[in-house]
């Protein structure tokens, strides 16, 4: 009941995708297959998605035609470990227990690679958050997370991205914070990287500690963004500044 | 092998101008950025790029350690003859990568 309130909440306050808040070229460099580097890194995916990997000699194109729509339902409850799996978190189980390969270390660049191979399949659709109960709490969690100040400066995501959203931070723009586009390719990194990656910016960005890769408080944060922003369109890979 | 993203049309009218535009990943590292335990990464750029048109050269950028990683690089040409676009980055490090495409001149 709780979070069809806010589902409402959310429907009458449209939210706003960081692509509206860049210049121009930025927002060029983004929809141009031959302009924007996601697509190398695309590239990439789509050879390590074809290659036979593991004991069990499968590739993920064996098993796998498209998977359109998945990144835009993801995060998602996990059965098998009674938990909610991110996509990336999704594409090493079947790495682990299909293919039976190495599992590779997030942030690695093969694994993000493959992430955004998958993320595009969906692009342009809109984010829809899984409705499983099993998910509510963690959501409800990431919430409180995404409320809670922290830091030397103390400051909560939400004082940012919701109360000061539209205005500057030195030279950025604070855009409302939304997690439609990752993969995603950051100018300042001048790499691609995830949304824990971007996480952790904006945590160090605030001078609190940024926990380890795959903690459940990034797993949480990012049940929570999914929801607050339900219904923008899935834009990875995304050019940020 | 570094990946690269070629774009340009695989046929044109004869003196056509068609575009052209390449994206390289190459971290474009500046010699000047110190590491993380404090010392100077060393310098690790493309210095140079070189597009020919059945062998002779139609366009040449010098690349400075200033160029940000991934370099894209766009051009134009005149579309003259039917025959084969040759793309050639140069760098650091001996980094050599050449890249092919066929066009088709109507
Ligand atoms: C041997 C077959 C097999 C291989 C190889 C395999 N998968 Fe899967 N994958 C499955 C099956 C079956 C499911 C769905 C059932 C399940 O949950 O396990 C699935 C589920 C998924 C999902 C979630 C889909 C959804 O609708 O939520 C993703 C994403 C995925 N796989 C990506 C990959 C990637 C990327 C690779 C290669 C690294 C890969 N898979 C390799 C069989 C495979
Ligand atoms: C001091 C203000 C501030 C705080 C606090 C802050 N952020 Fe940010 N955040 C920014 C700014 C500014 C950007 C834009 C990128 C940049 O220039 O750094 C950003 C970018 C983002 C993005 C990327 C949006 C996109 O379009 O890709 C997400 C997601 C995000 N923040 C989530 C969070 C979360 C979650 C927290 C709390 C853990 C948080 N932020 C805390 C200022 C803040």
């Amino acid at each position: 009941m709780r979070w069809l309130l806010l589902l409402l909440g959310m429907a009458a306050a449209q939210p706003r995708s960081g692509t509206q808040d860049m210049s121009r070229e930025l927002q060029a460099m983004q929809a141009d297959d031959s302009a924007n580097p996601g697509m190398l890194w695309m590239q990439e995916g789509e050879a390590l998605f074809q290659r036979r990997e593991g004991l069990a000699g499968k590739a993920c194109a064996d098993c796998h035609a498209s998977l359109a729509g998945v990144a835009a339902r993801y995060p998602a409850w996990d059965p098998a470990t009674a938990a909610p799996i991110d996509l990336a978190g999704r594409i090493q189980q079947c790495r682990a227990e299909r293919q039976q390969a190495a599992p590779l270390p997030r942030e690695s660049e093969p694994l993000l690679a493959l992430t955004v191979f998958v993320a595009r399949q969906s692009r342009g659709m809109a984010l829809a958050p899984p409705a499983d109960p099993r998910l509510a709490p963690a959501r409800a969690r990431g919430e409180a997370l995404f409320r809670q100040r922290r830091g030397q400066l103390n400051l909560s995501c939400a004082q940012c991205h919701e109360e000061r959203a539209g205005l500057r931070l030195g030279s950025a723009l604070i855009p409302e914070g939304h997690a439609n586009g990752y993969p995603q390719y950051r100018l300042e990194w001048q790499a691609l990287g995830s949304l824990q990656r971007r996480l952790r910016n904006c945590m160090v960005g605030v001078r609190a500690t940024a926990p380890a890769y795959g903690a459940a408080e990034y797993l949480e944060l990012e049940l929570f963004l999914a929801q607050r922003g339900a219904g923008l369109p899935v834009e990875a890979p995304a050019v940020r500044p | 092998m570094a990946r690269v993203l070629l774009n340009l049309p695989r046929s044109a009218a004869k003196g056509a101008v068609i575009e052209i535009r390449t994206l390289i990943m190459h971290p474009m590292e500046s010699g000047f950025r110190p590491g993380m335990n404090g010392s100077i990464l060393p310098r690790d750029i493309i210095t140079r790029f070189r597009c020919s048109y059945n062998g002779e050269e139609v366009f040449r950028a010098e690349l400075s350690p200033a160029i940000a990683a991934n370099p894209f690089i766009s051009f134009t040409t005149v579309a003259t003859e039917s025959g084969t676009l040759s793309f050639t980055w140069e760098g650091d490090n001996d980094f050599r990568q050449t890249e092919t495409r066929d066009i088709a001149v109507t």
